[in-house]
């Protein structure tokens, strides 16, 4: 710690930081526009001048900007100093010159740095007397709308997308006063960060383009804190919701999580929730067509069907510990099905056992940022846990940031930081059988199939601690590269080592696991990531139960009478044939779900529950970490949370029923009235649960007394938007499930819990630049403590398990007949709940799902591919590197159910065979062509049995 | 379709990738490599620009990002010949605003625009080095000095009669 | 090489080639190569040049020895470094380094092998202006010609010292010219300039060392080193060592530059080089090195052009090539050309040069074209303060920019003050 004293007044500064982030953490209002806490400083902007003295002599000091200033104990400066103030309204009044000055129709009023800044600095006349320069905008497709004139040219765009994102399509054109930001030419953004630019961009030029068609402003949103539930990730988001619809999703700040970003798959998913695919009344099939009932009508034939016999529950991965643990508790432990296919269980069951076993770390997302080597086992992160992608393209940043220490420059010194790390090195492997989007950044990347690359991780374990067992039959070739690869991760201080589930092999997840405990006996810092697929994939997991296969074999002999199925899809887990059967062998399928699916055809009775946006729960993320979402909107009758269903289930069969299972009162649901009475029910019955109860402060959390408000102070229009309808005031909607207000009364200020935090606004910052007021320190912790309790923080102190052999795979052997089919690594279209928002709609019909085929062997531009519901026709795409034998589609997009592995077969197109529907036929496809200065693509070689795995390799170009 | 949307021919390419080896990283070849393509075909169409883009393994945005912060990177047709005639402080001492004027009224067009046989852009350009013969222009790549009437006159005859290639 | 008193220029025929390798050698080339590859370490190199007091002629004025002190002192073979010649000149009313790329390339190449010998560099690169085409060519054979005779390439003359020469020519930007942003042009981006630190000495191009300097201070290199410090000293006639090119242009009747001995004073170039104004013309004003220097009246036509003499006078330096103002010539129009032209080189990367200068040139223009206020001035002077002092913009060209402005608002106070009552220009800008 260092005293800085700020205009006479000494206050404590960080050291290592700058002068901005210093007089922002003392609290003082200091304009800023093109730095940013995650993206350092640059010195573009020059708003943040202060006067600095070299000494208590020094009475002329000079102007300095603060962002680019390091903190010096003792430093002497000045924000008061009339020159420097003078020089920032100036600073204003330029970036004013060209400005629409259109704020009353623009997106960002209300919740725009530029208005805040433009009041701070006190700039209110214009002097400038010339024409403006305009700009034309361009259309940036579904998510992000562009309206160029608002620029002020803080250059952070730019420095978001590509510097940090990694995207390829924003740049900066032209230049002097002409500098343009945006596409070469107009299209849809490529890069999956793209929605943060609403957030990043200080003025209205970048904006969420679905937000601005069903526009409200801040002041009239209503804000919930809730955790993203399209990846397993679990990043903190804030629901945004006007009247009874949701209208955007922002970037909720967890120091360890998410941070600064979010994917456009958490952002702009949401829109299921606003969809005509709601389900908002129960429904009964009436001649053919589900057709709304009343409530009790539903309750009373739920009642006549549990007498018929035994009920089971089908839980679900993508639904929260409340409405699965209720379900659970409905139908006894024993009868109640995680709704995972075996295949899913192993895996997530397995990836559990890892984590648990892990004698070393198990980092979040911001740890993995500084991980300085990184082995990427067999996933594309990049499609199945995006923000865990990002994570990892910051820690190739690592080597940079070494640089510029012993260069003795600062480490937020960014455009410094990147000059000096141009020629650093990565330590980021790739192993994964299909391109991904971090190859680019990687040291080198392995194209092999998946049970090669996880006899890979085994030699590297191997290589690691002898104690591991060996891999045989390895060619020299892969040998050497384990070699190579565990030298890396051996010398790094903070090794990772991430895989997943993606491909559906328990032995890649174990071989990343066998590594990373190899290099834990050496180093605690080595951390182990597994991606798991769903929201709720860690809490289910967790919570245990039958598999959806065990079901199908109790329905086939006859064993059950009732399915209670919540929030989950079967047919995106059961193909068609077993799907039928199930059907058939069950007499009455009861569905609770927010939302239509192929499912809910068949079901004798549809609940409707209420989506994330609606109702308060847990979650689970793969990380371990235990996180509650809050309603944004209170729901009406009859839609409620799956659990009052589940609840109001078992009071109709106690009426009637005396010997159903669990008369335990103390978990016995008919005594919940609030979510938190099902939290702690279930904190209580399950012991590895035991802290889903401290998730977040409960219903009953009050500061100073009152509920906490839900919308900004000046909440405008409360009875005018019913105006047509009535013009009485409404009472705010009651909730007994949050301690939220959901209006503009109460409680609400920057020491909040963290999780309890609905919008982000302090007096002079209504934007969410506001959130350096709610942090400990700018980019660390947020004052309440980060959301979030951690299942695996500490590593597990239970003795080692006995070392197991590992199944070690055999290597893997194309096959002549059949292509071995894996997923696509895509992230629009593949996931259940965004595949129903409008905007990510647009973004993946753009982009039909296409069979990839290895570049080598030249195939017909269309091919029918045969799968157990049916040939698909589909258009071909050649991929680079792809090994031979292997084929990609996307999940769920071809056949809706869909499990990898999987081998299929191809032929060629006959007239007969079905086009996928719902997909426009794109024409040929065109081969991306790589540039001549990548190597030569090395052809795969077919591995034979005997000689063992052989990947493909592409080392990083290295030049002298 | 003109030639500027014809794939670069397989001579520029190897030149542009030679361009590329010879550095530390390929983009720092790019100015270099858009200057190739400019100087045989006049200026860089978006197709070209995709091109070389792909030959330096840089995104076509991030290309054109810089070829648009250049002055004498022609992201536009120009003509035959292109005059850049000085417009900074010794030219404009010495009468280079009279020249101009001069020029753009025989050859009826404003300062950026090419004449309407294609012959002729005139661009205006920064300080040529050439003060001690003020005005001065650059005719293609001649440099011109002590500019007067006279010699616009015999420049814009010699450059329009010439026949079109 | 023989001591002459315009080392620089000696060998520049205007009329003729430049000389090939064997000529340059004959009069004297090659002689401070072999001198420094054989007898000296690259220490001792920077230790002359600091001696001589051999100051940056590219506008700033740094002590070149001292510039080179800051590199990392490792060998060129364990540590990959850059020698960069500035070539950009684009200063407008400038064309001093033309003169010596045209008339005698080897002896820059002399000189950047010297300096990148001092500084263990043996990566050099040459960042030539796109425009100068003659000067290109004659370069670009020039090198090939040194390469021929084993002065650029692998192990020269068997001192285990390697160096080449590449060539970068440059697609028109002012902005280029300042050292960090021709770094970053240079690594094929957009041409903006960087934060110091990292200083370029140590984190220059794709982050090594690096050094950048402009072509007339590494030309004189080749004669510091062969005929040592105290004689560079011995050329000027004030505190700074060595001779200077100095130009004129403008209404004067024989405009040209000419090796002199730093230190000559304005007049005396004026009169007895440039054979005084043309007739019917008298001086007014002169900006005495390019653009972005601040005016000078007649009355500083005597003092010394060196680098303190003319900072004490109220202007810099900067190239040493003047510009004059005559008395028949508007200095409105002057500055709004020159404003026009900051405005129009302005990368964009800071926000108050990027648009406070186009504020300025269009201020002027409506002041020239007779739409002037009487509150223009006001804003005038409020950008040049807000402008003019560095550390405000991010780089030296805002502030470059403000020079003329600055002192110009105060020396034609009568011009402007006209221009805004009479509604326009009272000069009809002599032809
Ligand atoms: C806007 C601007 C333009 C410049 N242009 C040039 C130039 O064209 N040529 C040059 O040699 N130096 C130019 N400089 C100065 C360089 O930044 C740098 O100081 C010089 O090349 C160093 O060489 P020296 O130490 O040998 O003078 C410019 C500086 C600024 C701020
Ligand atoms: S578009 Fe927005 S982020 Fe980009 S430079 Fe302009 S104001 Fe800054
Ligand atoms: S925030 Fe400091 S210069 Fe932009």
């Amino acid at each position: 710690m260092a005293t800085i004293h700020l205009d006479g007044k000494p206050c404590a500064a960080r050291s290592g930081t700058n002068l901005l982030q210093a007089c922002l953490e003392a609290g003082a209002d200091l304009p800023y526009f093109c730095w940013h806490p995650e993206l350092g400083s640059v010195g573009a902007c020059r708003q943040c001048a202060v006067r600095q003295f070299s000494g208590p002599e020094d009475k002329t000091g000079r102007i300095v900007m603060a962002c680019m200033t390091p903190v010096t104990d003792g430093a002497l400066l000045s924000i008061n100093d009339a020159e420097a103030r003078e020089f920032r309204e100036n600073v204003i009044e330029w970036m004013m010159v060209n400005h629409p000055h259109d704020c009353p129709v623009c997106e960002e009023g209300g919740e725009c740095h530029l208005q805040d800044m433009t009041a701070m600095t006190g700039h209110n006349k214009r002097r400038y007397r010339f024409t403006k320069r305009t700009h034309t905008s361009q259309n940036l497709g579904p998510f992000v709308k562009h309206e160029m004139n608002r620029c002020i040219a803080c250059y952070r765009c730019v420095r978001f997308y590509h510097d940090y994102a990694g995207g390829e399509d924003l740049a900066v054109f032209a230049s002097h006063d002409n500098v343009y930001f945006g596409r070469a030419t107009d299209g849809t953004l490529e890069n999956a960060f793209s929605g943060n630019l609403a957030e990043i961009c200080p003025t209205g030029v970048f904006t969420d383009k679905p937000f601005s068609a069903a526009y409200s402003r801040k002041w009239d949103l209503s804000g919930a804190p809730s955790v993203c539930v399209h990846c397993a990730t679990g990043c903190n988001i804030i629901v945004n919701a006007r009247q009874d619809t949701v209208r955007r999703v922002l970037n909720r700040y967890n120091g360890e999580v998410n941070r600064y970003a979010l994917c456009d798959l958490g952002r702009f998913g949401y829109g299921f929730v606003n969809a005509p695919t709601r389900i908002r009344a129960p429904l009964r099939v009436i001649s053919e067509q589900q057709t709304p009932i009343p409530a009790q009508d539903a309750l009373t034939r739920f009642a006549r069907m549990a007498a018929d016999g035994p009920v089971i529950g089908i839980g679900s991965s993508r639904a929260s510990l409340e409405t699965n643990f209720s379900l659970r508790a409905l139908v006894g432990p024993d009868r109640f099905s995680t709704g995972q296919t075996r295949q899913e269980q192993t895996c997530t069951d397995c990836a559990l056992s890892l984590l648990r076993a892990h004698p070393g770390a198990i980092p979040t997302l911001h740890d993995m940022e500084s991980a300085d080597a990184v082995l990427v086992l067999g996933e594309d992160v990049s499609a199945t846990a995006p923000r865990l992608g990002l994570a990892l393209r910051q820690s190739v940043r690592q080597p940079s940031f070494h640089a510029a220490d012993a260069a003795k420059v600062p480490r937020w010194m960014d455009a410094a930081v990147r000059t000096l790390g141009a020629e650093c090195p990565s330590a980021l492997f790739i192993a994964t059988p299909a391109p991904t989007e971090l190859d680019s950044i990687a040291r080198e990347t392995v194209r092999t199939a998946p049970d090669n690359i996880a006899r890979l991780g085994f030699a590297i374990a191997h290589r690691i601690n002898p104690a591991a067992p060996p891999v045989p039959d390895m060619p020299d070739t892969d040998a050497a590269q384990a070699d190579r690869i565990a030298a890396t991760l051996v010398a790094a201080g903070k090794p990772l080592i991430v895989s997943g589930m993606q491909y559906g092999s328990p032995a890649l997840m174990q071989a990343a696991a066998s590594i990373a405990s190899a290099l834990a006996t050496q180093n605690p810092a080595a951390g182990l990531s597994l991606v798991l697929p769903d929201c709720n994939s860690m809490g289910l997991t967790i919570l245990g139960g039958l598999t959806l296969e065990d079901v199908l074999e109790k329905a086939a002999t006859g064993e059950i009478a009732t399915l209670v199925i919540a929030e989950n899809d079967l047919s995106r887990r059961l193909d068609p044939s077993s799907l039928t059967k199930l059907k058939n062998d069950v007499p009455n399928i009861v569905l609770i779900d927010h939302t239509l699916t192929p499912l809910s055809r068949d079901a004798a009775l549809v609940l409707p529950a209420t989506p994330f946006t609606e109702c308060t729960g847990t979650l689970v993320s793969q990380e371990g970490r235990i996180q509650r979402f809050f309603p944004a909107i209170t729901p009406a009758a009859p839609v409620q949370a799956a659990w009052r269903w589940v609840r109001m289930l078992a009071e109709q069969i106690s009426t009637n029923d005396e010997t159903l299972p669990d008369r335990n009162p103390a978990t016995d649901l008919r005594t919940w009235t609030r979510v938190d009475d099902v939290t702690a029910a279930l904190s209580r019955a399950c012991p590895a649960l035991a802290e889903a109860i401290n998730a977040a402060p409960n219903a009953d959390y009050r500061a100073d007394n009152q509920k906490i408000r839900s919308e900004p102070a000046r909440a405008s229009g409360r009875t005018v938007i019913r105006s047509h309808i009535s013009v009485r005031d409404q009472p705010p909607p009651q909730n007994p499930d949050t301690p939220f207000s959901n209006s503009m009364e109460g409680a609400y200020s920057p020491d909040l819990p963290a999780a309890l935090i609905p919008f982000f606004q302090v007096p002079s910052w209504n934007s969410g630049q506001s959130l350096t007021r709610f942090q400990q320190e700018i980019g660390g912790a947020m004052r309440g403590g980060d959301p979030g309790i951690r299942l695996f923080a500490t590593p597990s102190d239970s003795p080692p398990e006995p070392p197991r052999t590992p199944d070690i795979p055999a290597a893997f052997t194309p096959r002549d007949d059949e292509m071995l089919l894996l997923p696509e690594g895509r992230l629009f279209g593949p996931e259940e709940l965004s595949a129903l928002s409008p905007s990510v709609a647009a973004r993946s019909a753009a982009d039909a799902p296409t069979l990839s085929l290895p570049a080598g062997t030249p195939y017909p531009p269309r091919m029918t591919l045969h799968l157990s519901d049916g040939p698909h026709d589909l258009a071909t795409r050649p991929v680079t590197n792809l090994p031979d034998g292997i084929a990609l589609c996307p999940p769920h997009m071809v056949m809706r159910a869909f499990a990898f592995p999987r081998t299929a077969r191809l032929s060629p197109v006959t007239s007969a065979a079905a086009v996928t529907p719902g997909y426009a036929a794109p024409g040929h496809a065109t081969p991306v062509t790589p540039s001549p200065l990548t190597p030569a693509p090395v052809t795969p070689i077919p591995v034979t049995p005997a000689s063992g795995p052989t990947a493909s390799v592409t080392p990083r170009r290295d030049r002298p | 379709m003109s030639t500027a949307d014809h794939p670069l021919p397989d001579d520029l390419q190897a030149e542009i990738l030679a361009l590329a080896r010879a550095e530390p990283h390929p983009r720092s070849a790019c100015v270099a490599a858009l200057q190739r393509v400019q100087s045989r075909y006049r200026w860089i169409s978006t197709h070209h620009l995709r091109d070389v883009a792909r030959l330096l393994d840089m995104s076509p945005d991030d290309l054109d990002g810089i070829a648009t912060c250049f002055n004498l990177l022609f992201r536009k047709p120009v003509g035959r010949h292109v005059i850049l005639l000085c417009d900074s402080i010794s030219c404009w001492i010495m009468g280079r605003d009279h020249l101009c004027d001069h020029l753009c009224r025989t050859l009826a067009i404003r300062p950026g625009e090419t004449t309407e046989d294609g012959a002729i852009t005139l661009l205006p350009t920064v300080c040529l080095g050439h003060c001690d013969h003020a005005p001065a222009m650059l005719v293609d790549d001649t440099l011109c000095g002590d500019v007067d009437l006279p010699m616009l006159a015999r420049l814009t005859d010699t450059l329009t009669e010439e026949p079109p290639p | 090489m023989s001591p002459s008193d315009r080392p620089l220029t000696a060998m520049i025929d205007a009329s003729a080639a430049p000389p090939d390798c064997t000529a340059y050698e004959k009069a004297g080339g090659w002689q401070a190569t072999r001198k420094a590859l054989k007898t000296c370490t690259p220490d001792d190199i920077i230790e002359i040049v600091t001696q001589s007091k051999l100051r940056g002629r590219g506008g700033a004025g740094f002590g070149t020895g001292q510039k080179w002190s800051f590199v990392p002192k490792k060998p060129a073979s364990e540590q990959r470094k850059y020698l960069i010649a500035n070539a950009d000149e684009m200063e407008p009313g400038t064309f001093k380094d033309r003169l010596l790329l045209e008339g005698n390339p080897l002896q820059l190449i002399e000189g950047m092998l010297l300096a990148a010998y001092a500084i263990q560099a043996s990566h050099g690169i040459v960042f030539l202006r796109g425009e100068y085409h003659l000067a290109r060519r004659r370069l670009e054979q020039a090198i090939e010609d040194a390469r021929h005779n084993g002065w650029l390439g692998e192990n020269i003359l068997g001192a285990g010292f390697s160096f080449d020469i590449h060539m970068h020519a440059g697609a028109g930007r002012y902005i280029c010219g300042e050292e960090t942003a021709l770094l970053t042009a240079l690594e094929g981006r957009r041409a903006t300039p960087r934060s110091k630190p990292p200083f370029p000495q140590t984190g220059g191009l794709w982050g090594a060392p690096s050094v950048v300097n402009n072509v007339e201070t590494l030309c004189n290199l080749p004669h510091i080193v062969t005929n040592g410090a105290r004689w560079f000293l011995s050329l000027g006639t004030g505190a700074d060592g060595g001779t200077k090119l100095y130009g004129v242009s403008g209404r004067v009747r024989r405009p040209g530059a000419w090796e002199l001995p730093i230190g000559t004073p304005m007049r005396e170039i004026i009169e007895n080089h440039a054979a005084g104004m043309q007739p019917g013309y008298t001086l007014r004003a002169f900006l005495p090195g390019g653009a972005s220097t601040a005016f000078l009246d007649a009355t500083a036509l005597d003092v010394a052009m060196d680098y303190s003499s003319v900072e004490k006078a109220g202007s810099r330096l900067g190239t040493g090539l003047a510009i004059i103002l005559d008395d028949r010539t508007c200095p409105v129009g002057m500055l709004h050309n020159l404003e026009h032209f900051f405005a129009q080189e302005s990368c964009g990367w800071c926000t108050p040069c990027r648009d406070g200068l186009p504020w300025v040139a269009r201020l002027l223009a409506a002041i020239e074209d007779g739409t002037g206020e009487s509150d223009d001035i006001e804003q005038l002077r409020r950008h040049t303060k807000m402008l003019g002092t560095p550390g405000r913009t991010f780089c030296a060209h805002a502030p470059g920019a403000m020079a003329p402005l600055a002192s110009g608002l105060k020396l034609f106070r009568d011009d402007f003050a006209a221009h805004i009552t009479g509604h326009g220009c009272p000069m009809r800008h002599a032809a």
